[in-house]
């Protein structure tokens, strides 16, 4: 996803995302009776900033390391927390949006603010649970935007009406450095999951494309794949004007290598590509003439018990 | 077994995927060979290997591999990093050699994917 469609998101979000969702309601809080002397251990052991003051569930104040210092430099006399807190407490309710708890910390400068039902204390914001609420939130989003993409995508087949019905894909693979190889198959990966096609055939055309790419990468710089998918075949032509495949039967050869060692070093090279995408297709076709270019052409059934491996 | 339990037996630092540690894996391989990978039958859940280029996350990506570990003390580049944070996939990196993690997660029960246990 690109990161201009991310900012876009939190802005919807923060006006979408309502207090309550991200507030901590598991609350540390302290009665206006508890002494002073004992707050020190009570922020330290909890790695917090400041104590909501509740009498009953109502909230009467809060105190924070700045009362507490204060305190201290006031004598440190031991006293109720009820006498030091401050008890002109700014609050969020459960209901206001994100964007609302947003501007009123960044307006007192406060670490944390109350979240209040009424007068009863029911949770706490800072700024990390802001943070961390988004985040889930962008999560959440970018999962189901893709539960809706294929679902709209994977009654294609059912919906459309025609005597014969042809879904095309296209795609260069041009001036890719090795480091890029993938994007082509990567890309073809997630449309075909989109379209709602059996886990198993899109993992076998997924990997046949990802062979064939890396063999377009390394031997010839750049071709074309066209995939065409019909209801009961995908079918895969990827095609370079590369060096060509002197022997066809011989680069078949599981192990059988032409590939530079440089090849080699990214994993890529030991002689499996083609045997490999064999594996993956009920068939694969190659015609290559000698300096002139190869034309793969791989065809995955999409049921995947009907594949011969 | 869960990732946790394979940082732990490897003595491994976990690079990206941060909130995955309870992540099951079944069964594991190690290979710097991506093709031999890709041409397993059922993915492996976990891929051991020395390569650290991006393709090694494409591999994982095609051939649904759940999470990677480097072995030998290797670790991987900004682009190999980057693609494994955009794809969602841990990536684990142990100072053992491939023999050594290969054999401490046998032991401890993990087998390679299709083979009994």
């Amino acid at each position: 996803m690109d990161s201009p469609r991310h900012v876009g998101k939190i802005r919807e979000l923060v006006y979408e995302l309502k207090v309550e969702a991200v507030m901590t309601r598991k609350l540390i809080t302290l009665a206006p009776e508890a002494p002073m002397s004992g707050l020190r251990s009570i922020l330290k052991s909890n790695r917090i900033s400041g104590v909501p003051v509740v009498s009953g569930q109502t909230l009467v104040g809060l105190v924070s390391v700045e009362d507490f210092i204060n305190w201290l430099a006031q004598g440190g006399r031991d006293c109720p927390v009820g006498e030091r807190m401050s008890r002109e407490v700014r609050t969020l309710s459960p209901g206001e949006p994100l964007v609302h708890a947003i501007g009123k910390l960044e307006q007192y400068g406060y670490g944390r603010l109350p979240v209040v039902d009424g007068e009863r204390l029911v949770g706490l914001v800072t700024k990390g649970d802001i943070i961390e609420g988004l985040l889930q939130e962008m999560q959440v989003n970018s999962r189901e935007e893709e539960e809706l993409h294929r679902y709209r995508a994977s009654h294609f087949f059912e919906d459309m009406i025609a005597d014969r019905l042809t879904v095309n894909f296209q795609y260069q693979v041009r001036g890719k450095t090795i480091e890029q190889g993938g994007e082509v198959a990567s890309d073809l990966k997630r449309s075909f999951k989109r379209l709602g096609l059996h886990p198993e055939v899109v993992r076998r055309a997924a990997i046949a494309t990802y062979e064939a790419e890396m063999n377009v990468i390394i031997y010839a710089r750049e071709g074309t794949v066209d995939v065409s998918v019909d209801p009961e075949t995908i079918h895969i032509i990827v095609r370079d004007q590369g060096q060509g495949i002197p022997d066809i039967q011989q680069a078949l050869q599981p192990g059988f290598s032409t590939a530079p060692d440089w090849v080699r070093e990214l994993g890529f090279g030991a002689g499996m590509g083609l045997p490999n995408i064999r594996s993956c297709a009920r068939s694969l076709d190659i015609t290559s003439e000698p300096g002139q270019g190869t034309t793969l052409r791989i065809s995955i059934p999409l049921e995947p018990e009907r594949v011969c491996a | 077994m869960t990732i946790s339990w394979v940082l732990e037996i490897l003595d491994a630092e976990l690079l990206t995927g941060q909130g995955a540690e309870g992540r099951e894996l079944a069964s594991a391989c190690g290979s710097d060979l991506m093709s031999d990978v890709l041409c397993l039958r059922s993915a492996p859940n976990l891929l051991l290997t020395a390569l650290t280029n991006p393709q090694c996350v494409r591999t994982a990506e095609m051939a649904e591999i759940a999470a990677i570990c480097f072995v030998q003390g290797k670790k991987p580049p900004a682009e190999t990093l980057e693609l494994a944070r955009r794809n969602g996939l841990p990536l684990l990196a142990t100072g053992l050699s491939m023999f050594t993690a290969c054999g401490r997660l046998f032991a401890a029960g993990l087998r390679c994917c299709g083979e009994g246990a």
